[in-house]
């Protein structure tokens, strides 16, 4: 096992108490004298910070290369356009840039023959990182309405220290943004609810991250008498890590933004446990 | 005069596309001859993202001058000024052949902001 | 016709148990699951699949191992690091590969290849179907897994329905749509006459709540809120309402926290057909009340 192991935290769907698997890790870990980094990687909707509460330290602004043409240079030729497989390039009397639909790649400016073409930065969006105790934080926010979110994940990863285990919150689903969160973990640890919605959309995740060639966990949250991701997880040889049970204590401390163990100690001992599976599956 | 007329089938009997980003043809008729070519413009309907750009630069090349129309978007909006086409506004969805009629006979607003809201649309 | 969305900022506040249980209370209307990448509506809505297609969307680059002779420079230019070296499957000699999962599509890689070595193949990244429930006809799709530009896919889900509300003179068409702000919930609300926000009373719920508005506000889209399992903490679901409206959002009703409603999920059933009585009682109030809102708004 790797010193400081990233560990991704997902889920097929939201809702499924990905973030409070999360943040528990986060504090056991710092709790038990170890180095840990938490980063938010879920852009779109960062949560981890309204219960870890971190003192911010750096606010960086973060931006993809966008084209600007000189129009002075330009002939014209349309190869910029002809280049873009986004879209982002309309070649009417002069080409005319959409900034919004640009993906950043650089294929414009290379294509150029006349070098009419340079790069300038546009925001997407934040990274932010500070501490909670001894626990580092990360996270990014997306600016409101931008599609761009994996550049701002990847700038989110860059704030990683080599010299802590990382905990990657990844967003739900199963799309582009979850792929860039969990390319370079360790282990991906699948939150979910043993109903069908959170059966199936398990069933989803695994499938995207099977092909990656990553090592799986699953833990089984708000579990009760229904066994059938249980069945499921034996038939796909998935380790189930933890099961939580279902406890309205659990969601009441959590809607009041507030750590479960701090109020409820046999809490602590199942993310400790949770903690030695995850060690095993490293 | 050529213009151009967002169109949901291939002749000007037929009612008129009321989205020009998402246009399914485009009629492009001169207003002196009467003549109408149709042009299929299925390949920007799926593009993967910017269908309303495409479909400017479609337009542009096409050689039209103003484009008859229910609604555009911002970002296709952006791509026709810049193209130097202007955009002749319908309310409501009726035949080509009587649009381009309101159109010769000066009844259509020109457009001089996006009346739709972009992204995919 | 009118074509009103189901959100919620963050996922798992029950909104797609709501969407199917506003379908069967819905007698005229058209279902669209927009939810393309967690699409669960099916599980509960048991469609019956009348015609399915491929959802291409993309480009993905390939190196041929044979013919790459090593060089670098795909690497080098490619910004997104989905390119990295590797050993000749036979010979062990230094060729390069794109990491699965990584690769953006720009075609960088491919027009700057000396020796045309990379493939760039067009994606088929998910399908989409017309189906028939026993509460209307549905559009529906699924996801790729890994793909992107669920945006257009979530675009062809709803121009697909509003195709199926035209030819069969339906006057609602009922998208659930997807979780978050991006650009899969732009494409869900563009052009939309009404959203309903589903929260939860807990900090990330009003958190994400209020991202939510903020663009329903910006897209200028009617938007109503209704807070599910508000009972957990009511002090909380009373500050939502408060902020929802300060946010110019109108709270149209609450439904409370009830096992019925894993309960009927299990048996695929909706919440109002697996006659949950005061459960199925608060979410008719927040139909009736969301109507009544739809209408009066613009
Ligand atoms: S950088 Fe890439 S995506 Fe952006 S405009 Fe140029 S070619 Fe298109
Ligand atoms: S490739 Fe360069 S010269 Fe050609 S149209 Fe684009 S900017 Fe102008
Ligand atoms: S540019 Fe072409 S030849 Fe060079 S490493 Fe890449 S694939 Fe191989
Ligand atoms: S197509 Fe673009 S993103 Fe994909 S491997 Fe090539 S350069 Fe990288």
């Amino acid at each position: 096992m790797k010193a400081f192991p990233a560990i991704a935290i997902a889920s097929g769907k939201g809702g499924t108490g990905k973030t409070t698997v999360a943040i528990h890790l986060a504090a056991l870990l710092a709790a038990q004298g170890r180095a840990v980094q938490y980063l938010d990687c879920d852009v779109e909707e960062p949560n981890g910070h309204l219960f870890l509460k971190p003192k911010m330290e750096r606010s960086e602004s973060v931006g993809i290369p966008v084209p600007v043409v000189d129009a002075a240079q330009c002939t014209s030729c349309g190869k910029c356009a002809e280049v873009c497989e986004f879209n982002a390039i309309a070649m009417l009397k002069k080409p005319l840039v959409f900034p919004e639909l640009c993906h950043g790649c650089g294929a414009c400016a290379l294509v150029c023959p006349v070098g009419a073409i340079r790069e300038t930065s546009r925001a997407i969006g934040v990274v932010e990182t500070g501490r909670t105790g001894t626990i580092g934080f990360a996270q990014g926010r997306l600016n409101v309405g931008e599609p761009m979110a994996p550049p701002l994940i990847r700038a989110v990863k860059a704030r990683r220290n080599p010299d802590a285990i990382a905990l990657f919150d990844s967003p739900p689903g199963t799309s582009c943004p979850v792929v860039a969160t969990v390319r370079d973990a360790d282990l991906v640890v699948l939150v979910t609810e043993p109903t069908p919605f959170g059966l199936h959309d398990l069933a989803l995740a695994v499938d995207t991250f099977r092909p990656m060639g990553k090592p799986m966990g699953v833990v089984v949250n708000r579990a009760d008498d229904d066994r059938r991701v249980q069945d499921y997880c034996q038939a796909e040889n998935l380790p189930v890590l933890a099961e939580l049970p279902d406890d309205r204590r659990v969601a009441e401390t959590y809607a009041r933004g507030e750590l479960v163990f701090d109020r409820l100690p046999e809490w602590r001992d199942r993310f400790d446990a949770l903690w030695s599976r995850i060690e095993e599956c490293l | 005069m050529k213009v151009v007329i967002t169109s949901s089938n291939k002749t000007l009997a037929d009612p008129i596309d009321m989205h020009f980003g998402r246009a399914k043809f485009f009629i492009l008729a001169d207003t002196e001859t009467g003549k109408a070519v149709v042009h299929d413009n299925a390949q920007n309907l799926h593009a993967a993202q910017g269908a309303g750009i495409q479909s400017a630069e479609t337009v542009a090349k096409l050689g039209a001058e103003v484009v008859i129309t229910g609604s555009v978007g911002p970002k296709a909006y952006k791509a026709l000024q810049a193209a130097g086409i202007k955009i002749a506004l319908l309310e409501a969805v009726c035949p080509g052949t009587e649009a381009l009629r309101r159109f010769k006979d000066k009844e259509l607003p020109v457009l001089d902001k996006p009346n739709s809201e972009g992204h995919w649309v | 016709m009118k074509e009103l969305v189901v959100i919620s900022g963050k996922g798992g506040t029950g909104k797609t148990s709501l969407t199917a249980s506003l379908a069967g209370l819905a007698p005229n209307a058209v279902l669209a699951d927009c939810d393309v990448d967690a699409a669960d509506l099916h599980l509960i809505l048991a469609p019956d699949i009348r015609r399915r297609e491929d959802f291409r969307s993309g480009h993905r680059a390939s190196i041929r191992a044979a013919d790459c002779i090593g060089c670098g420079r795909c690497a080098a230019l490619c910004r997104y690091n989905a390119i990295a070296p590797a050993a000749h499957p036979s010979d062990g000699a230094r060729v390069f590969t794109v990491e699965a999962g990584a690769c953006e599509g720009c075609g960088v890689c491919v027009w700057n290849c000396p020796v045309n070595a990379i493939d760039f193949e067009e994606q088929v990244c998910g399908a989409w179907f017309v189906s028939d429930t026993r509460h209307g006809p549905m559009a529906h799709a699924r996801l790729a897994p890994g793909a992107e530009n669920s945006g257009k896919l979530v675009s062809l889900v709803r121009e697909q329905a509003r195709e199926i509300a035209k030819r069969e003179n339906r006057d609602l068409v009922l998208v659930d749509g997807p979780p978050g702000t991006g650009c899969p919930v732009i494409a869900a609300l563009t052009g939309a006459h009404g959203v309903l926000v589903v929260t939860e009373p807990t900090v990330s719920g009003a958190h994400d709540l209020l991202r939510v508005l903020a663009l329903a506000g910006h897209l200028k889209i009617p938007a109503a809120v209704c807070i599910n399992k508000w009972d957990i903490q009511p002090e909380q679901a009373d500050r939502i309402e408060a902020a929802a409206r300060a946010a110019g959002a109108t709270p149209v009703g609450r439904v409370r926290y009830d096992k019925a409603a894993t309960a009927a999920q299990r048996r695929g059933l909706t919440i109002i057909e697996a006659d949950a009585n005061s459960l199925a009682d608060d979410i008719r109030t927040v139909w009736k009340q969301w109507m009544d809102f739809a209408k009066e708004a613009p």
